[in-house]
């Protein structure tokens, strides 16, 4: 998938220095995931730390899922069997792995222990396998039809699922491993339909952080790579496409191999965060969600969708206790009056950082006010039910899909268009959205 | 032999309803080219419907004992005309204006309206004490509105084969409406109507054919196909799910893949699907499961029918990927 | 008062304006024939009288009453029959049935059946393949069924978009010879051809047309015999 992405995105580089230079992406991803694991890390806590490890795995998710439903145009159910490919693998790899190498699957504490490279091999093992399925199920189906692709993904999903409900529900012990025959393999020690436990969760900032960016950029570069261009410009009409000379239905392989396999990985990472792994990651549910954050934030666009899967990740957390917000009242004001006022004043002076400040004074204010919303409806909803625990984050999938509706009937190109955010800047308009924006 | 003839009879009758929710599915794509996704969610707003009028009317009719012989067919009518419905303003406000839209777009809405069909049916909507209209997030059991009689019973040595009333009813009734959907879609001018739009919609609408309105009159027919399967479905498998659960929407997307196994846009390749994928789904697990089941030693078999399924699906598309009766589709140019 | 007028015509694909502000008007009785080139906008005009695309200016009158913004179905109703380019028509169902749905708004059973005996008596080949599917016929049998459908609406005005395309050149003599026949019985046609030299022949009128816009237009013998026409469109002279 590497050469995949190579092949697609190579960036004709004269000279020592710009080969460097062209780079230098990779390197900044590893200074970004430095970063948020030192110094976010420590600012969120471990609440909001689990929430950004989540909106992480959903940003790569939704990225990848990008890259087949918004660059070609094709439209993929089961994204989230593919994920779940990678999880159980990457479970078991770790879990397995663990025992067997070190006779017991407790996490040991530390930066780039052993076990975390475990999860990342295990995880790369996840993507490569769901990168094969992803060849055998999008082979036939891309050949045919748009539609045909949507059929066949979501019987991929739910084959899946099914598979991992009749998985061996007995996970091994370390004894069991040394005394298991051949046959008690069969099937495999998955964890049936409770689900596979106990995976140690090194899947922290660094890590999400780091493939999270990685993914990111392979995204960018597919999108700006020549066949790239050709796919996004001929998605809506495959007689267009067709015209134009190259066998885009390879490309279309290719990019739905690549999502599989990011795919893969995402969900290896996935199941090393402390959730319990059950076969239902692997159903469409899961895969409707990710196509919500795809078209919300529009399809095509790498910076749209990166916001609107941490939006749609983030806005349950908050719908959920608004309480946390609130209090932070006054942080919240202050950075909203004061980078709304300074954007203003910089759109003045021309700068072309005024978006910036004037995007991140909305993002602060939007939030507080989402805040404020939510604890009205919770509070409205508790007196009316006389259950003191609900909340309209229960309701949030009603919302979702009206949006989805909505944007198709009053702003099919979602969000952010096909269009990335900077894309917008440049023109000098406002920000035409903010994180979490599209949910409020 | 009693095991084989046993599951013969629940295939046909499960498969008599796979038919009738495909037939939904492949006119909306005849004619409008697109998976109406939300169509398997009707189906299940059928079984609700039907729910909430026979727990209704027995209350207020006060019924106790069996109840008498006109509240099934009833309560019957009275799921398709609120499907119908639905399925009318579903078509009027989500799929109407997006005519002309990308094929994608469409697909996407119908998926939000799958979703909004899904979770709204997880709300309460309280009228009257211990009842929730039309659905609700916990499982509920359909009233018996017919007696648990077996109509037909046959031995086989030690076994026995039964043929229920439910079974007979629930034939009897899928094909008395494919029957009149055969005569509505090849008998009638609005048949031929519908054809014609499925043809070629702009000349369709030069002959004088009103296609806004035959297209929503195909809309609420599929729906209420699917309302009639949702009921008749309910009244053998009395436990109600809520609307998102993986069971219920698995059935909608089951009689999808009889859709296009039969050759979607094709009305007769439709009930062939139907029939043909209940029967893999259970002959598969009848075949399959013993030999499964001591292999592995577990119980998997009754999960693996939805695989058995699915790789069907999977392999016609390879094969022959108009299915079965379809006919080469044309791209619109 | 002319049985069609057509005011000031505009209509534009997305950026690309294919007519800008195109008048003609055809006489009750008459046939009028539209040529021109590819591309000119012939088709366009017809598909914006019928309403198959909305205008992005001028007006549609059919007696006198603007039609414009009219959905299709609702202008067949008016006694207007389009006979699109390519035939159109419905493969998938047999002959018998695509006529059917010519007359698919009259309720008028018995007239239907009168009109349907005249089809065939215009058309006998359409008789002997009722039962056939429509895409099993030949091109020329199509445009035939294409043409009696249209008639079975029982039109006042019928638009006939090239007729004469792909046929071969007995086959173009007769369908043009029917077209007069009909024309003959009374009713109003607009003819869209390529075949200039044989629709000026039938035609009393006719108007050409330049790149979305009207050229030239007048009597179809004075037009026949003018020299831009002679040489432009009757490849001679």
């Amino acid at each position: 998938m590497q050469s995949l992405a190579d092949n697609l995105a190579h960036q004709p580089a004269r000279g020592v220095r710009d080969r460097v230079l062209a780079q230098a992406p990779w390197g900044v991803a590893l200074l970004v995931a430095l970063v948020v694991h030192f110094v976010l890390g420590p600012v969120l806590g471990p609440y909001w730390s689990q929430v950004a490890t989540q909106a992480a795995i959903a940003v790569m998710l939704a990225v990848s899922l990008n890259i087949v439903n918004g660059y070609t145009g094709q439209f993929s159910i089961g994204h989230a069997g593919f994920a779940a490919v990678g999880g159980f693998t990457g479970a078991a790899v770790s879990y397995y792995g663990a025992l067997a190498l070190w006779g017991g699957a407790t996490k040991q504490e530390g930066f780039l222990v052993p076990g975390e490279w475990l999860m990342v091999g295990g995880s790369l093992l996840g993507a490569v396998l769901a990168a094969g399925l992803g060849y055998i199920v999008g082979l036939p189906a891309l050949r045919l039809r748009g539609d045909y692709l949507a059929i066949v993904t979501l019987g991929f999903g739910e084959i899946v699922r099914v598979l991992l409900q009749i998985s061996g529900p007995q996970l091994f012990e370390a004894d069991d491993l040394r005394s298991s025959g051949f046959k008690q393999w069969f099937p495999p020690p998955l964890g049936g339909a409770q689900g596979f436990t106990g995976v140690p969760t090194y899947a922290s900032l660094f890590w999400v952080g780091l493939f999270a960016a990685l993914v990111c950029i392979v995204a960018y570069r597919i999108k700006f790579s020549s066949p790239g261009r050709a796919l996004l410009s001929s998605r809506e009409d495959e007689i267009a496409a067709r015209a134009m000379g190259v066998n885009l239905a390879r490309y279309k392989v290719r990019a739905f191999v690549l999502a599989a396999a990011l795919a893969g990985l995402a969900g290896g990472l996935y199941a090393h965060t402390g959730v319990v792994m059950q076969p239902r990651e692997a159903g469409f549910i899961k895969s409707f969600e990710i196509i919500i954050f795809v078209v919300l934030g529009g399809l095509g666009s790498i910076s749209g969708v990166v916001l609107a899967a941490i939006g749609l990740t983030v806005l349950p957390e908050i719908l959920r206790d608004p309480q946390r917000l609130i209090e932070a009242w006054g942080l919240l004001a202050a950075v909203g009056v004061l980078a709304t006022v300074g954007g203003v004043a910089m759109r003045r002076s021309g700068s072309r950082w005024a978006p910036l400040a004037v995007g991140l004074g909305a993002t602060a204010l939007g939030l507080l006010a989402v805040a404020l919303v939510a604890s009205g409806a919770n509070a409205l909803m508790r007196s009316a039910t006389g259950d003191p625990q609900a909340n309209i984050g229960k309701y949030r999938m009603i919302f979702y899909s009206l949006m989805l509706i909505g944007a198709m009937l009053l702003r099919p190109q979602g969000l952010m268009g096909v269009r990335e955010v900077w894309d917008h800047f440049r023109r000098a308009r406002p920000a035409p959205g903010r994180p979490g924006g599209a949910a409020t | 032999m009693a095991d084989f003839l046993q599951i013969l009879v629940t295939a046909v009758a499960v498969g008599s309803l796979y038919a009738l929710i495909a037939l939904g599915y492949t006119m909306v794509y005849g004619i409008l080219k697109f998976i109406n996704f939300a169509h398997s969610d009707v189906f299940v707003l059928g079984a609700w419907t039907g729910f909430t009028a026979s727990t209704l009317l027995i209350s207020r009719f006060s019924i106790s004992g069996p109840p008498p012989l006109w509240l099934g067919p009833l309560v019957l009518v009275t799921a398709m005309v609120v499907c119908g419905l639905v399925g009318f303003t579903i078509e009027r406000l989500a799929y109407k204006p997006l005519r002309k839209a990308p094929r994608l777009n469409v697909l996407i809405t119908a998926i939000g309206v799958s979703l909004l069909l899904q979770n709204v049916g997880q709300l309460q909507f309280p009228i009257a004490p211990d009842l929730a209209l039309p659905f609700g997030a916990s499982p509920k059991r359909m009233p018996e509105l017919l007696p648990d009689a077996a109509l037909l019973t046959m031995s086989f040595g030690d076994n026995q084969v039964v043929i229920g009333l439910v079974d007979v009813i629930i034939v009897v009734s899928a094909i008395t409406l494919m029957l009149a959907l055969e005569v509505l879609v090849y008998r009638t001018r609005l048949g031929a109507a519908m054809r014609a739009v499925s043809f070629n919609t702009d000349n369709a609408a030069l002959m004088g054919i009103p296609v806004d309105r035959v297209i929503s009159i195909t809309f609420v027919t599929g729906a209420m196909l699917a309302a009639a399967a949702g009921f008749l479905y309910s009244m053998k498998y009395p436990g109600l799910n809520q609307p998102a659960h993986e069971v219920w929407v698995l059935l909608g997307l089951k009689a999808f893949v009889a859709a296009v196994v039969g050759g979607i846009g094709n009305v007769r390749g439709a009930v062939l699907g139907g029939f043909l994928i209940a029967l893999i789904e259970f002959m598969g697990q009848f075949v399959w499961a013993r030999t499964l089941d001591q292999w592995f030693s577990t119980s998997m078999a009754p999960t693996l029918r939805d695989v058995y399924v699915f790789a069907v699906l999977i392999i016609v598309l390879l094969v022959k990927p108009t299915g079965l009766l379809g006919t080469p589709i044309r791209e619109k140019v | 008062m002319p049985l069609l007028e057509v005011k000031n015509l505009s209509v534009a694909y997305g950026a690309i304006k294919a007519l800008h502000g195109v008048d003609l008007s055809v006489e009750q009785g008459q046939i009028l024939t539209l040529i021109g080139c590819n591309g000119a906008g012939k088709t366009t005009t017809l598909r914006a009288i019928s309403g198959m695309v909305r205008p992005s200016a001028g007006q549609v009158l059919l007696d006198g009453k603007p039609v414009t913004g009219l959905k299709p179905h609702e202008i067949v109703r008016l006694g207007m029959s389009h006979c699109p380019e390519g035939r159109g028509i419905f493969a998938n169902l047999t002959v018998d049935e695509n006529l059917a749905l010519g007359a698919f708004m009259r309720r008028d059973h018995a007239a239907v059946n009168q009109d349907r005996q005249r089809v065939f008596t215009l058309f006998p080949r359409l008789k002997e393949r009722l039962k056939q599917n429509a895409g099993t016929l030949s091109g020329g049998e199509q445009q035939m069924l294409a043409i009696g459908r249209a008639l079975l609406a029982r039109p006042r005005l019928l638009l006939l978009d090239e007729p004469s395309l792909g046929l071969a050149p007995q086959l173009v003599q007769t369908i043009f010879r029917i077209i007069t026949e009909i024309n003959q019985q009374g009713v109003t046609i607009l003819l869209v051809e390529q075949n200039a030299h044989m629709a000026l022949n039938v035609a009393h009128r006719a108007v050409v047309l330049e790149t979305g816009a009207v050229a030239m237009s007048g009597d179809a013998k004075a037009l026949a015999s003018s020299d831009e026409v002679k040489k432009a469109y009757l490849g001679h002279g």
